[in-house]
């Protein structure tokens, strides 16, 4: 290839029906196969006795990870931490793999050429899952619904209504208002957000590794990795914020 | 055609980025400052930075987006 490959949807590989079959779907499908691996190595760990309790041989690298993240997350949560760690991990570890996944070799270049009315065309076998509008748009949408849902279940349905519709005076009708269009606004900046950092770091390795092939997309590689944890954590340190705050009694 | 979408992207991003560049700038020396005058408060002060860096780069993404589909679109 002469010339660089960027493309801002991601392609179909194949069609299953009418139904195309992505390379970022195709991607998120071993992302999950990767997540359902670890997830049974550990339930599936063997339990010892130490001292008459009862101790799971869990992966220390496993065992790190989520006590690390569970004591970040506590300060913020508080008591609900119990009740909603296993959401905001799960979307800690997609977020986290789906962006390391995109930046492995082979992820990219390995491909197929396929013909079609405009010449030749190069399809990626796989693309980072995150680098598809789709799947953060989706991601997104669970975050915001769950936040709803979590609400409605802590002020109760009216409670919940009267926060975005209140004719007691002016000004809370029209704060009211405003929290509506913020909750439609926190979807697209959600999404928006993981998508274009992660888009954008795949952009940029590409341009670097065409201009200086070799040593140059190294430290590049360093500042992908960085990217992606921090956009996994900012995604779900956000939404354990907007789940306090719209769980709150006024 | 091609030239005028160039420059469309370029001064999409560059101008999209000025804002939140000094926002961000704004929001570390506040931190910075409030650590220094509270180092024991520093763990809370970072994840408050981080969360408000977010949203003010957010901004810079929308920017990127908007250069990158005038680019690729």
């Amino acid at each position: 290839m002469s010339s660089l490959h960027i493309s801002i949807a991601a392609e179909p590989v194949f069609h299953i029906g009418d139904f195309a079959v992505t390379n970022s779907l195709l991607t998120t499908f071993v992302v999950m196969l990767l997540l359902f691996l670890i997830a049974a190595s550990v339930s599936l760990a063997p339990v010892t006795t130490v001292g008459g309790k009862k101790i799971k041989k869990v992966p220390a690298l496993v065992e790190m990870f989520v006590g690390g993240f569970y004591n970040f997350l506590s300060p913020i949560l508080g008591k609900r931490i119990e009740s909603l760690f296993p959401l905001l991990m799960t979307f800690f570890l997609f977020i986290i793999i789906g962006n390391w996944i995109g930046l492995l070799p082979g992820v990219g270049p390995i491909g197929f050429t396929e013909h079609t009315e405009h010449g030749e065309l190069f399809v990626p076998l796989f693309r980072g899952p995150n680098a598809d509008l789709s799947t953060t748009l989706a991601l997104a949408l669970v975050s915001v619904i769950a936040t709803q849902f979590l609400s409605i279940k802590a002020l109760g349905a009216a409670g919940y209504i009267s926060k975005f519709i209140n004719f007691k005076n002016p000004i809370n009708f029209f704060v009211g208002i405003l929290e509506l269009v913020g909750e439609i606004a926190k979807v697209l900046s959600f999404s928006f957000r993981l998508f274009g950092n992660i888009f954008a770091g795949e952009v940029l390795l590409i341009v670097i590794s065409f201009l200086v092939p070799i040593i140059m997309p190294i430290p590049f590689l360093g500042l992908e990795i960085f990217v992606g944890f921090i956009q996994a954590l900012v995604f779900t340190m956000l939404t354990s914020v907007f789940i306090v705050v719209a769980t709150e009694h006024h | 055609m091609e030239g005028l979408k160039d420059i469309a992207t370029a001064i999409a991003i560059a101008v999209g980025a000025i804002g939140p560049a000094l926002g961000i700038g704004m929001i570390g020396k506040g931190a910075l400052e409030a650590v220094g005058r509270n180092p024991e408060a520093a763990n809370e002060v970072r994840t408050l930075m981080i969360l408000a860096v977010a949203f003010a780069e957010a901004v810079a993404i929308y920017a990127l987006v908007v250069a990158l589909i005038i680019k690729f679109v």
